[in-house]
């Protein structure tokens, strides 16, 4: 999932050459070798470089305080969204809902690798969601259906419909 | 700009370090383990740090990442590398080594579990062979780490180990007054019983080796082997196909009837499974097989393969029988009627059949006297039936009603229990009835023909597992079969006592035809052989054809088993079903069409909607695209609402 990410990651910052990944250990996290010094581990790690190598700082928070709440929310998907239990998916989507309720973009009014990377890592627990419970955490909804509209971010996930919509029901899209 | 920090909390270490170290001017608040300073965290997140623009910080990394930045220092890549791996890797290691000794007393344990990343850690300052983790300077790397490690590393009475490298490294950091400070102001001297509070208000740490509640987060490994990722190259030629638009496409040719197999083309037999005659089709045959045998052809013929679609209506059997009776009309003028009345209704569908034909033709009965009754495969034996003595007749099937013996459904028919599916005979219903007179029948006997299935359930087998592993089969058409020769395979009765059939051509049962059952796929042949002589070049060709049958999941063991073994009987080198597609039942509102019990649309009533067979087709089809058992709501909001 991981290098998925990656290589759509990858395709949104209109990288030409695809990188070649491999994994380490039995988290498979990400390596990436490269040409000219150490390979780089870890998805965040990683996904940083490739944002400095399109020359696309501004993904990463154009302040300090911006930066560091991006750093934050990427370390927050690394550590407690993925792999988080079913009991703890309640707690996590209230807690995210909260958070969103003032904000346009995880960084406040800015786009950045925070969305990406959160919006990847939250796609599978919104999908499971009834209409119900979607219309339940408003906030996250809006901000997913924003994101997932995002030009050129999607590719590898399928679109999750948000709306009550008579003929597309959930995942079955 | 405010730190809030608790005693105790290891965590604190870190960003109260990374104070010191950076000399950056912050307020300190000290609060409870319990305060939740950060207002959108449902369980309280410590150490918080209050932004100057009024947002929170709850990781104590990025804090010190921060904390770091404004005081000038940038961090390398190398740093963030560093930083990941603590947060992923060695936090939780350390969360479940400090339960341990902290809470369970298990000092000794410890060291198992922080073995991994301590290694790591090892191994990566050896081979950099620098004294700190990024290079020659301090970074935040280095004091995260450090403060993370310090409540272990700095306990002797944890057995931890010799690694050279990390005591040299460590040991850099615990000389700094800054660390040294923070571990006071966090510990106050009390080493790792310090922090006893803080981690009982903790949740208990889930161990990596042994995980009771699975991660619902995690990435499931099928979608890593199953989906493909398309290439760049493969958009790109697909886009390219897409924009040369229809000139570049080879033209679909007229087609010349009659359709016949070709050297070097793929040739695909499209069936429908047979409609039964005796009324008008309704939405559900229409979806059930005749729509998606016809979408499904119109792609193959844009696809330039030679397809050849057959279909047409199954005329013989007891229902016939029955509405012949209710309306005063022989079965061949029901069948001319009704037959009339299916064609214009696919027509108006525009279902776009290469040849629709019927089952009560000459050509049936020619090619039954080919077929399994020379070859070894049928059997004689003698059956209890059911006979109504005022009717004077056997009754068989459809003119019988009872209960189901199985699940106790009151109106089960004597060959098939509507509710539980499963097939009957008669003579096991309980409580039976004569459909016609409403009698109670008595048992007789009466000798029959029963096809050997047993005896060709090896050649079978071995077909379906060829058949089934490369073939498209959709999954409840794999899974029905499956059940069915787990269940074992008994031998089938072929013949019933009645006039409206196809006669048995065997002296001996002269008074007797065929199950309708086993002459139906019969029909496939005999109506292809009223469409052209050269049939068997469709039907006894396995090699250049392939044959797809479409059938409601109903069908499903006639077209995978039965009809099969009939053919493998014949030993005649017949065509065997190559792909079978079954789609799910539609419900009209929950329960489901019946033409015999006058529930669902029909097929006129569609057309007298003003709304254009494509509408229906396309509603139709996206309805059931969606998998298992599908209804059809109707009312002019639904239908609007979709469209």
């Amino acid at each position: 999932m991981a290098l998925r990410e990656l290589s759509s990651l990858e395709k949104f910052l209109g990288l030409k050459k695809p990188n070649k990944y491999s994994t380490q250990g039995d988290k498979k996290v990400p390596v990436l070798q490269s040409n000219n010094g150490p390979a780089l581990v870890g998805l965040v790690t990683i996904a940083c470089h490739l944002v400095k190598e399109a020359k696309r700082p501004e993904l990463l928070g154009d302040s300090a305080e911006s930066r560091a709440v991006v750093q934050q929310w990427l370390e927050h998907r690394v550590t407690k969204l993925d792999g988080c239990t079913k009991e703890d998916v309640k707690t996590v989507l209230k807690d995210f809902n909260l958070y969103l309720q003032d904000k346009v973009y995880l960084a406040g009014n800015q786009f950045t690798l925070a969305d990406i990377f959160m919006y990847y890592g939250i796609h599978s627990l919104i999908v499971e969601l009834a209409i119900q419970e979607k219309e339940q955490y408003m906030n996250v909804t809006r901000w997913f259906d924003h994101i997932q509209h995002y030009p050129s971010i999607r590719h590898h996930l399928p679109p999750v419909a948000v709306l009550r919509n008579r003929i597309y029901t959930g995942r079955h899209h | 700009m405010k730190l809030f920090v608790s005693e105790g909390n290891p965590h604190c270490l870190k960003v109260l370090a990374a104070l010191e170290v950076t000399g950056a001017k912050c307020d300190v608040q000290y609060v409870n383990h319990e305060e939740r300073v950060v207002p959108f965290l449902s369980r309280p997140a410590l150490p918080a740090l209050l932004l100057p623009s009024g947002l929170h910080l709850f990781s104590s990394n990025a804090i010190c990442r921060y904390l770091f930045e404004v005081n000038g220092q940038d961090s390398s890549e190398l740093c963030n590398q560093w930083l990941e791996w603590e947060a992923t890797e060695l936090q939780p290691a350390l969360l479940q080594a400090l339960h341990m000794a902290v809470l369970q007393g298990k000092g000794s344990e410890v060291s198992k579990v922080l073995q991994g990343p301590l290694n790591y850690l090892d191994q990566s300052l050896s081979k950099k062979n620098t004294p700190y983790l990024t290079g020659e300077a301090v970074s935040v790397a280095d004091v995260v780490l450090w403060a993370a490690l310090y409540p272990i590393l700095s306990d002797s009475s944890l057995a931890l180990g010799d690694r050279k490298s990390v005591k040299i490294w460590f040991d850099h950091g615990a000389a700094m007054h800054s660390l040294q400070c923070a571990a006071q102001k966090v510990l106050q001297g009390k080493g790792l019983q310090g922090m006893k509070s803080y981690m009982q208000k903790q949740p208990a740490p889930q161990s990596s080796q042994c995980r009771d509640t699975q991660p619902c987060n995690s990435s499931p490994a099928e979608s890593e082997e199953g989906e493909r990722l398309v290439s760049e190259e493969e958009i790109e030629a697909a886009a390219l196909t897409w924009s040369k638009s229809l000139n570049a496409c080879p033209l679909v040719a007229n087609r010349q009837h009659p359709i016949l197999p070709q050297e070097g083309k793929r040739n695909l037999l499209v069936t429908s499974a047979l409609p039964y005659v005796n009324n008008v089709p309704h939405l559900g045959n229409i979806i059930g097989c005749v729509l998606s045998a016809d979408v499904f052809s119109r792609y193959g013929r844009l696809r330039d393969w030679n397809v050849l679609f057959v279909c047409g209506t199954d005329e013989y059997g007891t229902a016939t029988e029955n509405k012949a009776r209710e309306e005063g009309l022989t079965p061949q003028q029901i069948c001319d009627k009704y037959h009339a009345v299916h064609s214009s209704i696919y027509k108006w569908f525009q279902i776009d059949f290469d040849y629709f034909g019927r089952t009560t033709t000459e050509k049936q009965t020619e090619i039954f006297s080919g077929d399994s009754t020379s070859t070894g495969f049928l059997v004689e034996d003698t059956v209890e039936q059911l006979r109504c003595e005022s009717c004077q007749r056997f009754l068989a099937d459809r003119f019988v009603e009872g209960t189901c013996p199985h699940c106790s459904y009151p109106e089960a028919r004597g060959d098939q229990c509507d509710k539980c599916g499963r097939l009957i005979n008669a003579v096991e219903l309980r409580e039976p009835q004569c459909k016609v007179c409403r009698q109670t029948p008595v048992i007789r006997s009466s000798k029959h023909l029963f096809l050997d299935l047993p005896k060709l359930e090896t050649q079978l087998e071995q077909w379906l597992d060829k058949s089934t592993s490369t073939g498209d089969w959709t999954a409840n058409a794999k899974q029905i079969t499956r059940s069915w020769l787990r269940d074992g395979l008994k031998p089938r009765c072929i013949t019933r006592d009645l006039k409206w059939g196809t006669p048995v051509p065997h002296p001996d049962f002269k008074e007797k035809v065929f199950y309708v059952w086993f002459d139906a796929p019969i029909g496939y042949l005999s109506i292809t052989a009223n469409y052209t002589d050269k049939w068997e070049t469709w039907w006894k060709n396995p090699h250049q054809v392939e044959l797809y049958n479409f059938m409601a999941k109903d069908n499903v063991p006639f077209h995978s088993v039965v009809f099969p073994c009939s053919l493998l009987g014949a030993q005649d080198n017949y065509t065997l079903v190559n792909h079978l597609v079954a789609t799910e039942y539609l419900n009209y509102e929950d329960t489901k069409f019946s033409k015999s019990r006058g529930v669902g649309v029909f097929g006129d009533m569609a057309k007298d909607t003003g709304i254009p067979s494509d509408v229906w087709r396309f509603y139709l089809l996206v309805r059931a695209s969606r998998g298992t058992g599908f209804s059809l709501l109707l009312g002019r909001h639904g239908y609007e609402k979709q469209l």
